[in-house]
């Protein structure tokens, strides 16, 4: 099939930035959206032009690394599918793709389509760690998980960090990242004693890096690759306003768990 | 595909070579569950290493299925499962997987029969390590899988989990502890003769790459490497082929360094730069491979060696003259690595050969 491709090019960090037009021939159906991009590339090797940057890893829509917003849409048209999972056959024969980097003030551009995503790194930096005995394994019935909890913990987990929800939202706002990763560690029994520092310094952190704040739009759990509901932020706001209103000397700590 | 999927699916090829009719048209009598046939206790959950070697077995023999490339393909199919568990206990097991697999081929593995063929994702080995998972360096750990310690010449499934968990949370507790409560850590000085020493490798290697003529990209390189390692030191070798390949490889990383183009400058971000780096390091890294598989003249999990095999075809192990580990140290790049033999003395459970027939 053929293409028009429309690529975001930026050499640099603050550097003005613009779309570049390419024309693509025989792209296989079969081909994911970045083995297509990497086939240009070679195209632009070949003809000692600079590459398209673009970040990847797993491929296999686990490791988060991925993501372009393609034709206004993160991770493209698919439901619940990363950039990389995501095949030429979603597109028809003379499709024009319009392929854009993360969006958002907190992202910056690092090149072309790559973001720092360091953001997120440090909003999970300030949540801190679990106290959890290890050295030796404890008796695997003394703590016990209701079933209900360990699938809803186990959902939130899905969460890859790959930022599409910051993309998405017409705030740019990171609840939906922020309450996947709080509800997971707050719906185990092993994440119980630092649940309330934990909410109140990843909520603390998120603020500080510029995202907006969430207004209900749905953005992210639309364009989410996992699927993580929009559930989970009202989960957040009740472990928020638990914590604060419940607040100690320690949970108004900034330096996260003090295991 | 994960390896799980073995716990319900059924693998089978066409009896026939070149039957290319969709597989529900082929009736059950004309269907070779080869797995089953040749190792009857185990089936399908024969260990990867036997089960990969069969699926290139029948695909050698021209009874692969899929489209192109002379169809590299078994089936794995789930029609049996489905009929005696039902469709849902089916999706709760490997919903994921299903819709992973879906995405990739545009085909629902609950009507049409998954297609799989093997392929390497991980080297097996890695770093050397004491029991404290203290590598040759002083104060550096390696743990989890880049580590050697908890697997030798075959990976089982989740062994990545089993080794992070194992090396996290039962053996560093103790062992780095130990090692900070002794250490007396020296102030890190960027002006450390060992760091300037480092610095001007690293930034000589970056000179180097940046001027080479350039006739072929990173990648170019990079899959030649693989269709080396491929063809000659893949799911089977053989001596006259390894020598082949530690020939070949030497002499594509001189046109590496001599012709490959990166393009664009060492200060920005430069991803073309970066694998240039891995591919360079991928080129060792393929030769020591190659000369370990040389050395071990036996067959072992995955390492299997042509001349090594009994009759039926399965791996003979030679545990009189190879029950040790091989531990290469790096002598410098394309100079032979140094054997360090680790050897192996099994006290409680004895060495045997195990049967899946
Ligand atoms: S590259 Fe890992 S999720 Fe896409």
């Amino acid at each position: 099939m053929h293409l028009t491709l429309h690529v975001w090019r930026q050499r640099g960090p603050g550097l003005l930035g613009g779309f570049v037009r390419y024309a693509m021939t025989d792209v296989s159906p079969d081909m994911s959206f970045l083995e297509m991009l990497d086939v240009l590339n070679q195209q632009l090797l070949a003809r000692k032009d600079d590459p398209i940057a673009f970040d990847h890893d797993c491929r296999e829509g686990i490791c988060g690394a991925c993501g372009m917003v393609i034709n206004g849409r993160p991770h493209g048209p698919q439901r619940a599918t990363t950039t990389c999972q995501l095949h030429m056959r979603s597109f028809s024969h003379g499709a024009e793709l319009w392929i854009e980097p993360w969006r958002a003030r907190a992202f910056p551009v690092i090149k072309d389509l790559v973001v720092d995503r360091g953001a997120f790194d440090r909003i999970i930096q300030a949540g801190g760690f679990i106290t959890a005995r290890t050295g030796s394994a404890p008796e695997a019935n003394s703590l016990l998980v209701r079933k209900p909890d360990a699938d809803l913990a186990m959902d939130a987990a899905a969460c890859i960090g790959c930022g599409a929800c910051v993309a998405a939202c017409p705030n740019a706002s990171a609840m939906l990242f922020v309450a996947a990763k709080v509800s997971h560690l707050g719906l185990l029994p092993q994440g119980q004693p630092e649940r309330d520092t934990r909410v109140v310094t990843m909520v603390a952190q998120m603020d500080a890096e510029g995202f907006g704040a969430c207004t209900n739009h749905g953005e992210c759990m639309a364009a989410c690759p996992k699927e993580i509901s929009i559930d989970f932020i009202a989960q957040l706001n009740r472990d928020y306003w638990k914590a604060v209103v419940s607040r100690t000397p320690q949970a108004a700590r900034k330096d996260g768990g003090d295991g | 595909m994960s390896e799980s999927l073995r716990n319900d699916g059924r693998i089978w090829v066409p009896k026939k070579k070149g039957d290319t009719r969709p597989p529900h048209q082929i009736p059950e009598e004309e269907r070779d569950y080869y797995l089953e046939r040749l190792y009857p206790s185990y089936g399908n959950l024969a260990p990867r290493d036997i089960a990969s070697r069969r699926a290139k077995e029948v695909c050698d023999e021209g009874r692969g299925v899929g489209p192109g490339r002379g169809g590299h393909g078994v089936y794995l199919d789930f029609r049996d499962a489905i009929a005696r568990l039902g469709r849902p206990v089916i999706a709760e097991r490997y919903g994921n997987l299903f819709e992973m697999y879906q995405r990739i081929t545009g085909e629902d593995p609950f009507q049409v029969p998954m297609r799989i063929y093997p392929a390497p994702h991980y080297t097996m080995g890695g770093l050397w390590v004491d029991y404290n998972l203290m590598t040759t360096l002083d104060g550096l750990y390696a743990i989890g899988e880049a580590n050697f310690s908890d697997h030798g010449a075959n990976r089982l499934g989740a062994s990545a989990l089993m080794q992070g968990l194992a090396d996290g949370y039962f053996i560093l507790p103790y062992t780095i502890g130990d090692y900070l409560a002794h250490a007396k850590p020296a102030k890190v000085d960027p002006q450390h003769p060992g760091f300037r020493h480092v610095q001007g490798e690293v930034d000589e290697q970056v000179r180097r790459l940046l001027a080479a003529s350039g006739r072929k990209t990173v990648d170019a390189f990079h899959r030649e490497l693989g269709r080396v390692m491929w063809d000659k030191c893949g799911m089977s070798r053989n001596a006259a082929g390894l020598k082949e390949a530690i020939g070949r490889i030497g002499a594509l990383r001189d046109e590496f360094w001599r012709d490959v183009y990166v393009g664009g400058r060492g200060e920005d971000l430069n991803q073309s730069l970066e694998h240039a780096g891995r591919v360079a390091d991928f080129f060792e890294f393929a030769e020591l491979m190659c000369h370990d598989a040389l050395h071990r003249e036996e067959s072992c999990g995955c390492h299997f060696r042509e001349e090594y095999q009994t009759p039926e075809g399965e791996a003979k192990r030679d545990d009189e003259r190879f029950g040790y580990v091989a531990a290469w140290e790096f002598a410098g790049v394309g100079k032979e690595p140094v054997l360090h033999k680790e050897p192996l003395a099994f006290e409680a459970v004895h060495l045997a050969q195990r049967s899946y027939k």
